[in-house]
């Protein structure tokens, strides 16, 4: 049984279990904090950067979704500072993958998209790399655009921690790394996919969807994860 | 009261922006009193005038007769709009910047079985390597994304110009909208 920590959150006192994280407590006492990797019922990993948060006598922004509270912690989660590092993270995000709304079969449910909305993003201000990335549409029922992808690694979580199948991962490091099926073959050869489709509801802008999907067409629909990981004991 | 000069300018675009200006519609009439539209495809101008007051740019800058515009445009204009994602992102013209500006022409004058095929030169300015979003050639003041932007928002972007306030689309529109 963990020890429960009392600590102050933007100035409010608030308390949570010593396992919880920050992102966690803040959630359970209504204060909101941008996050585009994590998503309830997968582990967290800390990719996206949004999720950063002040700690005082830290110097360095600290991840909340992957920072345990403390006792006597402070913690601030709205700041200019925080606020410029994640608009920072979305536009790189917009500049170093190929991220046309206007054309995207996710366009009006993008959780990029709208994060740029939520953080005031009106243009980019960094040169847009536009790097040559493929499409997979091998697999019988699902598309994967890599121009769409932001690495959050949803899908290779989704797919190892829940499905068990590890049909994703990453390959390459920092600006080329992409996730891939299997040992980066054809998605539609793959012996481990059981095309269940997780992957794809769990994405959270249009690089995985389901074939025949128009511009908007693509909703995910995710509610599943909190619902599995309830019944096996995961969540908290 | 003296009127505001008005520009529009339609670069790599559809004109789908032009057509969302116009969908102001009847509110057209309460701005068309504060307004002197001295340049745009609306009207029949050919040369830029020598200072305007607020200019909209519709379109990316795809080929050297955008740059050459855009750049004679921004320095006789006092408040420069980026009007739609094309101008805001290069959007779709842009698609053509992973593989290059040779493929896109390949195709489309070269590759259809055609009488006397040929990438044409004579008239037509040379498309740029790379199209790119208005305000990494110019300085921009005010962006609107939005493919198009929605009439409402092209209405109160421009009447915050008209009535001296800086105009804020944020939460109002979004790449894509």
């Amino acid at each position: 049984m963990s020890r429960v920590a009392t600590l102050k959150i933007n100035g409010q006192d608030v308390s949570g279990r010593e396992d919880e994280t920050i992102l966690e407590v803040a959630r359970e006492n209504g204060i909101p904090i941008p996050t585009l990797c994590q998503i309830e019922g997968l582990s967290n990993v800390g990719a996206c950067r949004l999720c950063l948060v002040e700690v005082t006598g830290i110097s360095k922004l600290l991840p909340a979704c992957t920072t345990r509270v403390a006792e006597g912690m402070e913690v601030r989660t709205e700041s200019d500072r925080l606020t410029h590092y994640r608009r920072m993270a979305v536009e790189m995000l917009f500049a170093e993958g190929n991220h046309i709304c206007s054309v995207c079969v996710s366009n009006g449910h993008c959780e990029l998209q709208g994060m740029a909305v939520a953080l005031g993003i009106d243009h980019i201000h960094l040169p847009y790399l536009a790097p040559r990335r493929g499409v997979d549409a091998s697999h019988e029922r699902f598309t994967f655009d890599a121009n769409r992808c932001i690495l959050c690694t949803r899908c290779v979580r989704v797919c190892d921690e829940i499905e068990g199948a590890h049909t994703w991962d990453v390959m390459g490091r920092g600006v080329g790394s992409v996730v891939i099926t299997d040992l980066n073959e054809r998605w539609g050869d793959s012996p481990t996919c059981t095309s269940c489709g997780k992957c794809v509801q769990t994405c959270p802008t249009g690089a995985l969807f389901i074939k025949g999907s128009a511009v908007g067409e693509m909703t995910k629909r995710n509610t599943f994860l909190t619902y599995i990981a309830q019944m096996r004991g995961n969540l908290k | 009261m003296t009127r505001k000069t008005i520009a529009t300018v339609w670069l790599d675009g559809c004109s789908g922006c032009h057509m969302s200006f116009l969908d102001i519609d009847h509110r057209l009439l309460d701005i068309a009193d504060m307004i002197e539209l001295v340049y745009s495809p609306l009207v029949d101008r050919k040369d830029f005038p020598e200072s305007v007051d607020i200019t909209l740019i519709e379109g990316s800058v795809s080929n050297q007769a955008d740059l050459d515009k855009i750049r004679h445009i921004r320095a006789h204009t006092r408040t420069l709009i980026s009007l739609g994602d094309c101008a805001v992102t290069g959007n779709v013209p842009a698609l053509r910047n992973t593989i290059g500006a040779e493929p896109v022409l390949q195709r489309a004058y070269m590759e259809p079985d055609m009488l006397n095929p040929q990438i044409p030169t004579i008239g037509v300015p040379p498309l740029l390597p790379v199209v790119r979003a208005v305000h990494t050639v110019v300085r921009v003041d005010v962006f609107i994304p939005g493919c198009p932007p929605s009439a409402d928002t092209i209405f109160n972007a421009l009447s915050d110009l008209l009535n001296d306030r800086q105009p804020s689309v944020a939460g109002k529109t979004r790449f894509g909208a």
